[in-house]
């Protein structure tokens, strides 16, 4: 499909059931669906011949800790025939296992790994879930919002050990984390402006 | 009698001349030919993206500086222009051009340094020696522009830090006639190069449909004959404005590769030339004050510009809500930006999709069944910098 509407209007009628939101922003096309419908989304999207998105990006995750459905699991497509990009999406709860895509794209493997690494979301049929960027018998991970950015662990040179050690993180000073939001608003209908003009944009 | 024969496991790297970088290559062998790669990464792994969401978005730059280090403005550009997008703001001509003309420079500082270190893997030193003085005289224009030869951090959204210092345009211009003859002399030591040769062609080859399976792109993509560059297809700042052209590789294999770098190093110097004399005086950031910090002369008059470069620096300017993908061609291939902002001053989630992960994702597809000197050989087509891959 030439145009991302042509491209939206298929898309809602070959799969209107699986889809639960389509929207076109900043000349991408997002999808928003369920768990259970992703590989055939997937597939569709891949091989046929109105969509051609034969080649996955990335796959990444995002964490609202508030949310009972916490992450948002995120897949990015491109398109080298119509030059167009697609993000899909869809929301699982922690402890959700979610399926593997290695099979249609074999470059998921790695990028899912990652995800299992620094979200500790697991994947159903994948070859190889290890941890891929952190270190060897790492605990925890890392991109979670609930994990601390220095860290549970550092590790150091033991001389008495001869080897290198972890031990739990001393810090002189603990990560300051500043609020910079103007303490200085002023009456509250100024503050009520903000908001609203923050809604608007 | 019969005799067991089990196959070797090498472990190659971390520390290694040839891994460029930290890579833990585990590698099984059955005699001196490859049966499986492992690579094991993250030894440069450093939080990148955690220490994004917990940094402004102008405090944020610098760390995309460390990502691919050998071409850093190239990782700042795609941060910028996902900023630039979510906020809708338009980036001063001279600004892209600038920005273009730098990008260009990191792709000729990565090409020089990924030619000429595989040149030095399968045997070859001089092109190093010759190619590294070039490499200077580039971070010499890094350095005059931004205050440093690697980090520069000098992308910002909404256009550029400060603008070129006095003289640089003629210098950058008098480098792109002197340049195009040292990339002959490179090429007259390792074109036609036999022993170059021997190790470079066929080795690692990459079929149209795996480029595409393995989420290849940049070079790595182009060197398997499919056509396709985001500075063409996805035109960012002016490069719809510049004529160059995609140079496609036919074969698929390292020599291919190699061949690709060295036109896309000509392409570069055209379109450098070009915006040097489309270039013309004006604005190099967004003259928008609750974006741009104001100049130092201003702080000293104006009560406004006063409290803008306060609130800048303290708080940061806030994004509305949004989430984009924006990328560039950064030289290695498609480097992305996923940010999602919250409407506060600082990323909720930025992701970056780097090129050199997905590429040595392959390498166990693609050193299969070589010899194990073939190793260094396709682990340096592939272009792989740590910085990135771990991030």
């Amino acid at each position: 499909m030439r145009n991302l509407e042509d491209l939206e209007k298929k898309i809602n009628s070959e799969l209107n059931t699986k889809i639960n939101k389509t929207e076109i922003k900043h000349n991408q096309i997002y999808l928003e669906t369920d768990k259970e419908d992703l590989t055939d989304i997937c597939l569709f999207l891949k091989t046929n011949n109105d969509t051609k998105f034969r080649q996955l990006i990335d796959i990444t995750v995002v964490d609202y800790p508030e949310r009972t459905q916490r992450f948002d699991i995120i897949y990015l497509f491109l398109s080298h025939e119509y030059n167009q990009r697609l993000v899909l999406k869809y929301s699982i709860s922690e402890n959700e296992v979610i399926p593997s895509l290695t099979s249609i794209f074999p470059s998921s493997n790695w990028m899912e790994r990652e995800v299992f690494d620094m979200y500790g979301v697991s994947f159903k049929d994948h070859p190889d879930l290890r941890r891929i960027l952190t270190d060897y018998g790492f605990e925890g991970h890392p991109l979670r919002k609930d994990f601390p950015l220095t860290g549970h662990t550092e590790v150091r040179y033991s001389e008495d050990e001869k080897r290198v050690i972890s031990e739990p993180v001393k810090l002189e000073q603990n990560f300051r984390n500043f609020d910079y939001e103007s303490p200085w608003e002023g009456t509250k209908y100024i503050k009520q402006e903000i908001d609203s003009n923050d809604k608007k944009n | 009698m019969t005799k067991k024969i089990k196959n070797l496991n090498l472990n190659f790297g971390p520390q290694h001349p040839a891994a460029h970088g930290v890579l833990r290559l585990i590698l099984e062998l059955d005699g001196e030919i490859v049966e499986k790669a492992d690579p094991h990464i993250g030894l440069l792994h450093r939080g990148t993206e955690k220490l994004i969401e917990n940094k402004t978005y102008m405090q944020a730059v610098p760390y995309f500086d460390r990502l691919d280090y050998v071409a850093p403005m190239n990782q700042e550009h795609a941060f910028a222009l996902a900023v630039e997008k979510i906020l809708k703001i338009d980036v001063p001509i001279r600004a892209q051009y600038i920005r273009v003309v730098f990008c260009e420079i990191g792709r000729i500082l990565s090409h020089i340094l990924n030619v000429t270190t595989q040149a030095m893997d399968v045997g070859a030193l001089t092109p190093t020696l010759w190619g590294f003085e070039e490499r200077e005289k580039l971070m010499g224009f890094y350095e005059r522009v931004s205050g440093s030869r690697l980090h520069a951090n000098y992308f910002r959204a909404g256009g550029v830090h400060q603008d070129l210092p006095q003289g640089l345009e003629e210098d950058i211009a008098e480098f792109c006639e002197s340049f195009p003859k040292i990339i002959n002399d490179l090429e007259s030591l390792l074109t036609d190069n036999r022993i170059f040769k021997q190790r470079n062609v066929d080795i690692g080859v990459v079929t149209k449909q795996d480029a595409l399976d393995y989420s290849f792109s940049g070079v790595m993509i182009r060197g398997s004959g499919v056509p396709w560059d985001l500075r063409k297809s996805q035109p960012y700042d002016c490069y719809e404005n510049l004529d160059f052209k995609v140079p496609v590789g036919k074969n698929g294999d390292c020599y291919d590769r190699y061949l690709c770098r060295i036109e896309e190093m000509k392409e570069s110097v055209s379109i450098i030339k070009q915006c040097l004399l489309k270039m013309e005086k004006g604005p190099v950031k967004s003259l928008d004050g609750k974006i741009s910090p104001p100049s130092k002369k201003d702080i000293k008059q104006s009560m406004e510009a006063l409290i803008h470069h306060f609130k800048l620096f303290t708080e940061g300017y806030r994004v509305p809500k949004d989430e984009i993908y924006t990328s560039v061609e950064a030289p290695k291939g498609e480097f992305g930006v996923y940010l999602i902002s919250d409407g506060s001053s600082k990323p909720y989630k930025c992701k970056i999709r780097a090129p050199g992960f997905s590429h040595l994702q392959s390498m166990d597809y693609l050193i299969k069944g070589h010899m194990l000197a073939d190793v260094p050989a396709v682990l340096g087509s592939l272009d792989i910098v740590f910085g990135e891959v771990d991030r």
